[in-house]
């Protein structure tokens, strides 16, 4: 309690002292915390102990042992290095084709006038209803006779129709005043200039935030890969990951590495954007304004 | 800009002639506004709209996977589906799931937001702590809690010394795949509360505060009503993402539907007569009566909102 006043006046940033509430706040804070986090630091403890010693009986925290097998073994035995970039090139593709397509969408039922906009937009909002795991089997003989089964294509465009993406952007940018665009038509610039121009730079933080949501969503993706391909060189890391259990019989060691490996990625950039992404849900209207 | 040819003043006075009159601007508006929407139409149609007409003809038929030689069946299909007792089971199995799931994680997401906002230190810590989970893919977090849930080998039991048969109990398997969700999903809700907790403006909290509401007030009268939108929202979205639930349910069992067959969802039931037993009418077929049920649920929640918004008027 004491440090406070004793901190240098130029390091503190206006912080007020404890007071009894925030102690008692901060204490659930960390108790709660201490409930989320306990089960990553048990995968961690596991993916360190060696087979032999992952299952024992009783279990226990730590390792005895501490050894890196486990991930050894992933990267020896796996395609863990293919899954990984597999997932990469599938959740970038997704994330640059659902921002281009959504955000021009979502602009142009907002913004601009055209014949059947209104038909087109109930549509799109029934859309809403339909997903891989409500349609899976129709979806996958579509595709199959696209002849995408088993390709790069066949993973990355069904997921590239999000209706949901859609309508964000589409509240949002009915959000943004008017005047702002029709300064720049009296100016002379085109719909598109005026979208790419003014609407793109100011809606940063709305697209950032379906930027990453649907990188997220991406990434994650496990029913519709599944579906899709058999093909353990075109998996990406949650498929890959569910095969390791299967093929080499339960693995525990290794599957929680492969687990935490799998995770790792988005919470970087989960470490790295929270920012942006809380201001970016909040101006979404995601927030429900 | 410069205004100082004839051209270019003129120019714009043409323009808003041109435009004025009804059809021209319409013309003018399909050319801009149909190529703004056109790129995500066509994808929306080859991957939302036709598999869903695709899926009403194949549940008309009884094609096998490969789509060819299927003969029309009328309704047959969906007569069977009537009587079957697995369909229903796994319907079933997503309500119960739902029924659990909603309520809690819209709870638990609320008071996690309010906790987060109200700590004043290390706010990115908790934001940190209480999303984590949902940054791990779905087979990622069902493996962990089946490990966690594992009876000899696993902590739950351990720590609570239990002796609980979590995933081979018929009445306990979904429940673990319950408290799984719980944990791997709320991040995503807490963090919508957060924005709009956010969102309030902080005059009200004043303005209530001179007028001598305590903490208890300001949660009833402010806080509380201002987020009954995001409330909403919060269970729409849960209510459409549980009734999917597949993931989590079939990698803590392995891919098996659970013991006797207890976390079967209705999901992996159409997979698995499409893609185990190769009905691909039939499992379109109980795909289509799934969408219609949805279809029903986000219906049914539009029109209580609009009966909510003319109350309200």
């Amino acid at each position: 309690m004491t440090a406070d006043t004793a901190q240098a006046p130029v390091k503190s940033r206006t912080r007020k002292p404890w007071s009894p509430s925030q102690v008692v706040l901060t204490l659930i804070g960390v108790a709660v915390s201490a409930v989320f986090l306990a089960p990553l630091a048990w995968a961690l403890f596991t993916s360190l102990k060696s087979e032999t010693e992952a299952v024992e009986v009783p279990a226990h925290w730590l390792p005895e042992d501490w050894t890196g097998q486990a991930w050894k073994a992933l990267f020896a035995t796996g395609n863990i290095t293919d899954w990984f970039v597999n997932s990469l090139v599938v959740s970038i593709c997704v994330t640059v084709v659902v921002l281009l397509v959504s955000a021009l969408a979502g602009y142009g039922f907002a913004r601009t006038e055209f014949r059947g906009k209104a038909f087109l937009m109930g549509t799109v909002m029934a859309g809403l209803m339909v997903s891989p795991a409500v349609l899976g089997v129709p979806l996958f003989t579509t595709v199959q006779q696209m002849g995408m089964v088993d390709t790069y294509w066949g993973m990355i465009l069904p997921q590239c129709a999000p209706a949901a993406m859609v309508y964000i952007l589409y509240k949002f940018f009915q959000g943004i005043p008017k005047e702002l665009e029709e300064a720049a038509f009296i100016d002379g610039a085109g719909r598109w200039r005026v979208f790419f121009t003014i609407i793109v730079p100011l809606s940063r933080p709305s697209l950032s935030a379906v930027g990453i949501f649907t990188f997220i969503a991406s990434w994650n993706n496990f029913l519709w890969p599944y579906m899709v391909t058999n093909n353990p060189d075109l998996m990406t890391m949650p498929n890959g990951i569910a095969t390791v259990m299967n093929s080499y019989g339960i693995q525990w060691a290794q599957l929680m590495a492969g687990g935490l490996m799998a995770g790792l990625p988005l919470i970087v950039v989960f470490v790295f954007f929270q920012r942006q992404i809380v201001s970016g849900v909040a101006h979404t209207g995601l927030a429900g304004q | 800009m410069t205004t100082t040819t004839p051209q270019a003043v003129l120019a714009p006075t043409r323009a808003r002639t041109a435009a004025d009159s009804p059809t021209a601007r319409r013309r003018q508006g399909f050319q801009h506004g149909g190529w703004f929407v056109a790129p995500f139409l066509v994808l929306f149609a080859l991957f939302v709209i036709w598999p869903l007409l695709r899926g009403v003809y194949l549940s008309l038929t009884d094609a096998n996977i490969s789509g060819d030689g299927a003969g029309f069946v009328g309704l047959d299909n969906y007569r069977e589906a009537l009587h079957d007792q697995l369909m229903w089971d796994a319907l079933g199995h997503s309500a119960y799931f739902t029924l659990l799931v909603v309520p809690c994680i819209t709870v638990l997401a609320l008071l996690l937001a309010l906790l987060a906002h109200h700590i004043e230190r290390g706010k990115w810590l908790w934001r940190l702590c209480f999303f984590i989970p949902f940054l791990l893919p779905s087979t990622v977090a069902g493996n962990l809690w089946q490990w966690l849930f594992n009876p000899g080998t696993g902590m739950v039991n351990y720590l609570f010394g239990l002796d609980t048969p979590w995933l081979t109990g018929t009445s306990y398997a979904m429940l673990a795949v319950v408290i799984t969700t719980l944990w791997w999903t709320v991040g995503f809700s807490f963090l919508l509360y957060l924005a709009a907790l956010q969102n309030i403006p902080a005059h009200l909290y004043e303005a209530a505060e001179l007028d001598g509401a305590n903490v208890w007030h300001r949660m009833v009268h402010i806080t509380l009503p201002m987020l009954r939108n995001i409330t909403g929202l919060v269970i729409a979205l849960q209510i459409l993402a549980s009734l999917q639930v597949f993931d989590q349910a079939v990698v803590m069992q392995d891919f098996g539907p659970g013991p006797e067959g207890s976390t079967r969802t209705f999901v992996q039931y159409t997979l698995e007569e499409g893609f185990t037993s190769y009905r691909v009418g039939y499992a379109s077929a109980i795909s289509i009566i799934f969408f219609v049920i949805i279809a029903a649920v986000a219906l049914a929640r539009m029109w209580l909102l609009r009966n909510r918004e003319e109350d309200a008027r």
